[in-house]
């Protein structure tokens, strides 16, 4: 079969500084209702390579559901009750974000859960990805964690709170410099 | 992170010409680490990312549809108490993957300065007016071609405080869903002949000329229409996607 003709793909730009009065919005962060059964707080703070808070990041979360179904359903800008599995949150003066959500169940049997992230900043010239895992025995066998000397490894799973939520930091650079993804025909 | 006096535009304009007299020619991505970009010096990853195959959730873009954007908030320009100031102008093109395939039914999200090169955020502190009938920020869904089309007032440049006297040529802020969650693009649309493109560190983080061509819109006289708005043409192409059954469908 001939190798289909490749466009070259539009380059990406920063977030920048302006985006608060166009991007977030009041549901972003709540991908279910809080205080609703079974809702958990996933939060954090995104810090620079000075370890100083950074403001004015955003975050977009893509999820599993509870019961590991990945959510193909409208309804993220406009939730009316629906679980689309995708969220966003911008940080606030602290450098923090929060989203309200359920916990991901793994989307394949015996697979690791994980939330699918995308990092948007001013000052960061290209949208950034990597994952947040839910701590727990099937990390052992993660291939994507296994492949990632020991001391980066945490880098991508939360941490459980007493509460039952989970935190988790991102460092854009520098000591403890979060993992970031790229993904097969994202090249250049 | 203010260095004791701001660099001039013509040190900035040196480092830039420094880094693209060394790049590789074909350099198709951004630059994360551009230092004359004074805020990416803190907040661009050191470490190469680690090259993965997308599974599970990666492989699924969010979905929007019609109850999450109303058709209005296509029109930048509609306001209940009056019209914006400036020269009113319609963008349009289409959202592609690397194939040349439309992407459809997907969420486009636009953000904007003023004709005055003011934005509606409380941290912008350009002394130019805020023009009471404008907000800038917009959304659509693309169509079955994968067409997106805004109608707008174009953006001014604005002032910034990367260095002494920095200009940011004028822009709209654009932000792309693909099929898959591994296409998601946040970039800005410039336009065409701006005297400031060679100054500007944010545009010239992408090396090859060729590549950041891929950002400038064209002034299109077909979209132009009589009497009533200027036309430009621009259209987007995300990153790789990853044939799978379910994408077939689009072949057919």
């Amino acid at each position: 079969m001939r190798e289909p003709e490749l466009d070259a793909p539009t380059p990406g730009q920063t977030v920048g500084p302006f985006f608060h009065y166009a991007l977030p919005y009041d549901d972003g962060p709540r991908l279910a209702p809080p205080g609703a059964a079974g809702t958990i707080r996933l939060h954090g703070t995104v810090y620079d390579g000075a370890g100083a808070p950074v403001p004015d990041a955003l975050l977009e979360i893509r999820q599993a559901d509870a019961a590991g179904r990945i959510p193909r359903t409208e309804g993220s800008l406009r939730r009316d009750g629906r679980f689309t599995g995708w969220g966003r949150a911008a940080t606030d003066s602290a450098g923090r974000y929060a989203f309200t959500t359920v916990e991901p169940a793994p989307a394949r049997h015996g697979a690791a859960a994980y939330f699918a992230v995308t990092v948007f900043a001013r000052g960061l010239l290209d949208r950034m990805f990597t994952r947040i895992y839910v701590p727990g025995p099937a990390l052992d066998g993660d291939p994507l964690l296994t492949a990632l000397p020991q001391e980066r490894r945490g880098t991508l799973v939360a941490m459980r709170d007493s509460d039952g939520g989970l935190r988790h930091d991102i460092r854009l650079q520098g000591d403890g410099e979060t993992v970031f993804l790229t993904f097969a025909g994202h090249d250049g | 992170m203010w260095p004791m006096t701001p660099a001039t535009q013509r040190s900035i304009s040196d480092e830039i010409a420094r880094i693209h007299a060394a790049a590789e020619p074909g350099e198709t991505r951004t630059r994360l680490d551009f230092a004359p970009y004074r805020s990416s010096t803190l907040r661009h990853p050191t470490k190469q990312p680690l090259a993965v195959d997308p599974e599970d959730v990666e492989l699924a873009a969010p979905v929007f549809g019609q109850s999450d954007v109303d058709p209005t908030e296509a029109d930048l320009t509609l306001h209940p108490q009056g019209e914006p100031i400036g020269e009113r102008m319609v963008v349009t093109g289409r959202v592609l993957d690397a194939e040349g395939r439309p992407v459809r039914g997907q969420l486009v999200e636009i953000w904007q300065a003023n004709a005055a090169g003011r934005y509606v955020h409380k941290g912008d502190q350009h002394p130019a007016p805020l023009d009471p009938h404008f907000h800038g920020a917009g959304r659509c869904l693309t169509d079955d071609e994968g067409r997106y089309r805004f109608t707008t007032i174009k953006p001014g440049p604005y002032p910034w405080r990367n260095h002494d006297n920095a200009w940011r040529p004028a822009h709209i802020h654009f932000s792309l869903f693909g099929r898959e969650f591994t296409q998601r693009l946040v970039t800005q649309m410039y336009f065409p002949g701006d005297p400031l493109f060679p100054l500007d560190p944010i545009f010239q983080s992408i090396t090859d000329e060729r590549a950041r061509r891929r950002l400038i819109a064209t002034y299109d006289h077909d979209v132009t229409t009589h009497e009533w708005a200027t036309g430009y043409s621009w259209d987007i192409v995300l990153t790789g996607s990853h044939a799978t059954p379910m994408e077939e469908d689009d072949h057919a």
